[in-house]
């Protein structure tokens, strides 16, 4: 299976225009013109629609097959299927003959970016953005396929109804099927754009469906960037300055002569690349250069320096993120009870299972891009950018993304070295990152510090909240310090959904030359920590059960309160446990959901740790598919315990130390947890949660509580390795 | 010019004998079910089987390879092993990048051992999935399991 979205129609740019005000004669009613213009199918400025598409969104051929479009990156996160499911409801299709394609960047480069948006998937945005707009392409076409079929048969369209795949006209006995009406609805304009159905009236929406794109993955027929194959194509290893900043200094090739194979080296401004005709030999060139390097100035530079400096800058100026009532009033208070506590969190490699990789062809107007990403137009206007050829001249064939987790969101450092080589040797480039350059040359997880103080009044009650956070900037670079605030860095602290009666949160935004970027679930990754286990201390400290405690100060919040309570119910909250055991708990809100999880753990004398089970509840509002939203859930307990247990990137002498999964660990079988359960609490409304992320930030804190629980020891510092968790 | 067999066809491959067999699959006969995950055997993204044992194709020397080399496009037709149908019964992928590799590793797992406990799974199967598939791949294998029982 192939999800390339480099199609642009081969239609020149003057003469597709997009039907709306201009071709239909200004019949839209009731929405804005924009909207409703992209739901009309592309015609050419003579009317004519070659290419038989119902819209951008869709496509239906004779055979009833539908290929929907997916303007977002499938990355394992389901959002292909669940887009899809939403289109297909209000198509009233026969979900048996849907198939899937990625939307293509290229074409909507050439909108303006109006027809596909952003095509962005990040921030767990899949659906939730593209709800809408992926609900009116479905109803949009069914009305047109239903005028279609009334037209046919001459009997006004009300008297035509829909079901599964085909138009029925009763009082006559007469069908047709979607796919031979297609061809003419294609041409039919509404007059007005159809409603959306309403939540109680879904049929597939909300039901567990299997994912569309599980098949090609058993058989190895799905195609990921990786495998791209270009005719003529020749393959580059590369490696990367050690020290981020630092340049090349010098290149000893002598260890070249005697590879087969062979066809240069490119020098780059901070790292080598080998070209050769196959990538082994590339590889095999790569690892017999001697490289010098320059550090930057950074060499050294210690992960314990890197640490202080985050501690230190603790008590320093700090911007203030919020301030609500008077919490020095509140903290300073005669009988209040005081809590204090330092946390902190270390960088993280992203590691998706397939390292970063880009092959490009360059042809003085024209360039071809394939690689798998999060953010096609961004690929888009990169390429445009370093090559001068203009946006809608660059086609992204963009694949399955074996993984992405923030990595391929951002920055794409692949692409910018695979058009600079493609330069050099003026044929198509194959240039894939080892893992070992994958993981040191990562753009990582913040690491952080952040100490509250909270005051309780002597029944407990908390009186104020108080968080000092030190943390990189996700959008400013270079290693400077900033009194500033943005959201990702107090995600989770300010704005907390906690009804804490007064708040002073501050934050300084203290970079390294170490580059950060944005790590699944981003802010909440690491904050969900922080602030989950310093509840978790003021309910002790309060003297009262940390589910009743967090209860009390979310009784203004229904979703959190119907989360929580499937968690005491689903997660046997209270329920005895023997010595050595424990139960935790965390929920945070986070990408527009509230997430929370129960973890039980077993923990030995001499230390021993084991998640013996994790129960996730999550409420999203709207649910498109439970059976990925599952899928989420389970993965993001992993890949949080990945994080947990193990996860961090270390610096030494200004460079990463962690290079493979040797050194940079991953949970597998033996250390997935036997039993890990998912309930959905969808509790409906105007809005639509993320899902992708909310699952990541409450597993640290809950494992850490549970920790508590089973131990008295109070774990503050990730990742868990480090910490003595023996006990008497 | 070295002799490979793989997926029941004979090839001859113009590599040297210390081409990893991973890229030798991938490059030279174009079978790109097999990946590259980190190239020093942890990650098992590249699991095939030699003579129907699990090898890691990243650090395998193709020199050295004497017996019948299986890929994932050779494990069946049609989705027809009982691992495959199981994977598919409880929609494991998530991103699908390590399935190919796990996929291989649970088929030579049940060969060896047809009834595998949860301790042997994880024993055993040391391929890393960074989505976090490992409890739908667990059910997954022990279904697998209980269908081959059933034909045998």
């Amino acid at each position: 299976m192939v999800m390339d979205g480099s199609q642009p129609l081969n239609l020149s740019r003057r003469s597709v225009v997009f039907a709306g005000a201009s071709a239909a004669g200004g019949l839209m009613i009731g929405v804005p013109i924009a909207a409703n213009a992209k739901m009309q199918p592309a015609v050419l400025a003579d009317g004519t629609n070659p290419v038989k598409e119902m819209t951008a969104f869709l496509v239906i051929e004779p055979d009833n097959t539908i290929t929907i479009r997916i303007p977002h990156a499938e990355m394992g996160q389901g959002t292909s299927t669940a887009l899809a499911m939403l289109v297909a409801e209000e198509l009233e299709c026969d979900w048996a003959k849907v198939r899937i394609e990625y939307a293509s960047a290229n074409r909507n480069a050439r909108t303006g970016g109006k027809l596909y948006e952003g095509m962005q998937t990040v921030g767990s945005r899949g659906v939730r953005t593209s709800v809408k707009m992926m609900q009116q392409a479905g109803a949009s076409a069914r009305e047109r396929l239903r005028v279609a079929a009334a037209q046919r048969w001459n009997v006004d369209p009300a008297d035509c109804a829909i079901a599964s795949g085909k138009c029925l006209h009763k009082a006559t006995n007469r069908s047709a099927d979607y796919g031979g009406l297609a061809a003419a609805a294609a041409a039919v304009q509404l007059a007005q754009e159809p409603g959306i159905r309403a939540p109680k009236d879904y049929k597939l929406v909300g039901k567990w469906t299997p994912r569309l794109d599980t098949a090609v993955k058993l058989d190895g027929s799905a195609k990921f960037g990786i495998d791209a194959q270009v005719p003529g194509m020749v393959y580059a290893a590369v490696w990367s300055a050690p020290v981020y900043g630092g340049a090349l200094k010098s290149v000893d090739e002598s260890g070249l002569k005697d590879i087969r194979g062979i066809l240069g080296v490119v020098k780059l401004k901070d790292a080598v690349v080998v070209v050769a005709d196959r990538y082994w030999r590339a590889k095999k060139g790569l690892d017999a250069l001697k490289i010098e390097w320059d550090a930057a100035g950074y060499g050294a530079v210690q992960q314990a320096d890197l640490e202080q400096g985050l501690r230190d800058a603790l008590d320093g100026p700090m911007f203030t993120a919020e301030k609500k009532g008077d919490p020095d009033a509140a903290l300073a208070a005669s009988g209040a009870k005081l809590v204090e506590a330092v946390y902190e969190a270390p960088f993280l490699s992203h590691s998706p299972m397939e390292p970063l990789n880009c092959t490009v062809q360059l042809a003085p107007d024209r360039v071809d891009v394939w690689l798998s990403t999060q953010a096609p137009m961004a690929v888009l206007q990169t390429a445009a950018k370093e090559t001068g050829v203009a946006p809608e001249n660059v086609y992204v064939h963009n694949a399955f993304v074996g993984g992405g987790f923030g990595r391929r969101g951002g920055a794409p450092d692949e692409l910018v070295q695979a058009i600079a080589v493609a330069k050099q040797v003026g044929k198509p480039v194959k240039l894939i990152w080892s893992r070992e350059q994958d993981i040191r040359r990562d753009r990582y997880r913040p690491q952080a510090a952040v100490r509250f103080k909270a005051a309780l009044d002597p029944a407990g009650k908390p009186q104020a909240f108080q968080a000092r956070v030190a943390v990189p900037s996700l959008i400013r670079p270079g290693p400077q310090t900033a009194q500033a605030s943005e959201p990702m860095a107090v995600e989770c602290i300010a704005g907390s959904f906690y009804a804490f009666p007064s708040r002073d949160i501050g934050v300084v935004l203290k970079n390294s030359h170490v580059p950060v970027s944005f790590w699944r679930g981003v802010g909440s990754s690491q904050n969900g920590f922080f602030v989950e286990g310093f509840v978790d201390e003021m309910a002790h400290a309060a003297g009262q059960d940390p589910l009743a405690f967090r209860r009390a100060l979310l009784v203004n919040r229904p979703d959190a309160l119907g989360v929580l309570d499937a968690m005491a119910t689903k997660g046997d909250w209270g329920k005895p446990l023997p010595k050595g055991r424990g139960r935790g708990l965390a929920i945070i809100e986070a990408y527009g959901s509230v997430s929370g999880q129960v973890v039980e753990v077993t923990v030995a004398k001499d230390g021993k740790l084991s998640v013996d089970r994790v129960t996730c509840v999550l409420d999203c509002y709207h649910v498109a598919n439970p059976n990925t939203v599952a899928q989420q859930m389970e993965g993001a307990v992993i890949m949080g315990l990945t994080a947990a247990l193990w996860g961090e990137i270390t610096i030494k002498n200004g460079a990463p130390v962690e290079t493979n999964f040797h050194n940079y660990r991953m949970a597998r079988f033996a250390e997935t947890p036997p039993r890990i359960d998912v309930h959905l609490t969808p509790s409906g409304g105007d809005r639509w949660g993320g899902v992708g992320e909310p699952g990541l930030g409450p597993l640290a804190p809950a494992l850490t509580n549970a920790i508590f629980a089973a131990t008295g020891k109070r774990v503050r510092k990730l990742p868990l390795k480090h910490a003595d968790l023996t006990w008497a | 010019m070295l002799t490979l067999t793989v997926n029941g066809q004979r090839h001859e491959v113009d590599v040297e004998p210390d081409a990893p067999l991973l890229w030798v699959i991938r490059d030279e006969l174009g079978l790109t079910g097999t990946k590259f995950g980190c190239g020093i055997a942890q990650c098992g993204a590249c699991t095939v089987h030699v003579d129907g044992k699990p090898v890691r194709a990243c650090i395998t020397p193709t020199g050295s390879v004497k017996g019948a080399v299986t890929t994932i496009e050779g494990l069946s037709k049609d989705l027809k092993h009982p691992v495959q149908q199981a994977w598919l019964i409880e929609d494991a992928p998530q991103c699908g990048y390590c399935q190919s590799g796990q996929i291989m590793a649970a088929a030579a797992l049940l060969a060896a051992k047809p009834k595998p406990t949860d301790a042997e799974i994880d024993a055993e199967i040391s391929n890393i999935c960074r989505c976090g598939t490992y409890p739908r791949m667990r059910k997954a294998i022990h279904r697998a399991a209980a269908s081959m029982a059933k034909k045998a």
